[in-house]
């Protein structure tokens, strides 16, 4: 079964995220900031990330761009999943490795086809 | 609403344009209703339906068939049909008419994001496929649809169904609350109403169409002349997309598929274009 870390500081979307992509065929781990996040990648390298920028400690993109530099650290499929929805942003985002970008608010059909697109769903 | 009012409905988009309406689906028909009521400034879709057999307004009738032929759509639906074009049409086609014009038709386009995810992908395939010159034609019954379509404007929920992220950073722009497809790509279609069960004698020759999920939407009867309109519309060498799940086997004998491309079907050689 391949697993997905879903990293928000925001319980409640970690739980909508959970049951959706349960549902597509994933195990769960979850962080609630990108130094948790870090943890867990370090721990065990999941295959996709599910990425919240905007996180207390560590935010999603300080994150991706250590990520990045770990061994096995290019591996994991990831994708954002914010409330930033400038197009700069978004730019910045691809160009700092992540996959896929999703804008919130999202629901199930959002996130199946983004993971679709990535070859994952 | 009244069974005599439902019948009314279903008999009106069967007759204007061979639409399959299932009278059981209450919740359809008056969420389809509902807002065209409003829009006419009935009361309620009941007095729509007495107004409608009082005076059998042609723009009436017409506006309840359109809203009932309307249908949720995505960027690259279904993503295969898509790579098939970009990936064999396109370079074969560009290949055979050396210069020639080739001529793509989104045939029933609804809110556009299938004839904009043909010209995105020409766009970007430009560099591969020198010379070519690609015409994109875009038809729906709906003007509502043509309308919201030319605008080129999708709510965040809509560009973020089956349009991958390099591609939206690339062609489209935050307006305000929703995303706007650059002037560019916009203008790489050109649009018209089209009823495809009527005549389409004056519609045009095509190299390809795209009329997905149209044919099982149809009545039975209408299925097969839905096919040979398209059959004449085709260039002899063109290409067919439908819907997955939809066949032209067995309901006409215009159409072969084209083994191991699900969906897609060519001209059969023996079909006479002149009817």
């Amino acid at each position: 079964m391949k697993t997905c870390l879903v990293v928000d500081d925001s319980r409640v979307i970690r739980k909508v995220a959970r049951r959706i992509l349960e549902d597509i065929g994933f195990e769960i781990a979850e962080a609630s900031d990108g130094m948790e996040a870090l943890a867990w990648c370090r721990a065990a390298m999941p295959d996709a990330i599910l990425l919240d920028w905007n996180m207390p400690v560590m935010t999603g993109i300080e994150f991706l761009r250590h990520l990045r530099l770990e061994p096995g650290g290019d591996q994991p499929t990831v994708v954002f999943c914010t409330v930033e929805n400038d197009v700069e942003r978004i730019r910045e985002a691809l160009d700092c490795g992540a996959d896929e970008y999703i804008m919130k608010p999202f629901d199930g059909d959002i996130i199946a086809s983004k993971f679709a697109e990535v070859g994952l769903a | 609403m009244r069974p005599e009012d439902k019948d009314l409905v279903v008999q009106l988009c069967g007759a204007r344009a061979g639409l399959h309406v299932d009278p059981a689906k209450d919740y359809l028909l008056e969420s389809r209703l509902g807002p065209v009521a409003r829009r006419e400034n009935f009361g309620s879709i009941d007095e729509m339906i007495a107004a409608l057999r009082a005076k059998r307004e042609d723009r009436l009738a017409w506006a309840i068939v359109e809203s009932m032929a309307s249908s949720e759509t995505a960027f690259f639906r279904d993503r295969i049909p898509f790579n098939l074009f970009r990936d064999e049409i396109l370079p074969t086609l560009a290949r055979l008419r050396d210069g020639e014009p080739i001529r793509i038709w989104s045939a029933a386009c609804g809110s556009g994001q299938e004839v904009y995810s043909l010209a995105m992908t020409i766009d970007d395939q430009r560099s591969l496929i020198p010379g070519a010159r690609l015409e994109l034609f875009a038809s729906d019954l709906s003007e509502r649809a043509l309308e919201k379509a030319q605008s080129g404007l999708y709510t965040q929920f809509e560009i973020q169904r089956g349009l991958p992220i390099r591609q939206l950073v690339r062609h489209f722009e935050k307006a305000e609350e929703m995303w706007a497809l650059s002037p560019r790509i916009r203008q790489m279609v050109r649009w018209r109403r089209i009823n495809l069960v009527a005549d389409l004698s004056a519609a045009g020759r095509f190299d390809v169409i795209f009329c997905r999920y149209v044919l099982n939407a149809l009545v039975e009867p209408m299925r097969a002349r839905l096919l040979e309109n398209l059959a004449r519309a085709l260039s002899p060498d063109g290409f067919l997309f439908l819907g997955l799940g939809e066949t032209a086997t067995g309901l006409s004998e215009a159409f072969q598929p084209v083994s191991g491309r699900p969906g897609l079907y060519a001209r059969n050689p023996s079909f006479r274009a002149a009817a």
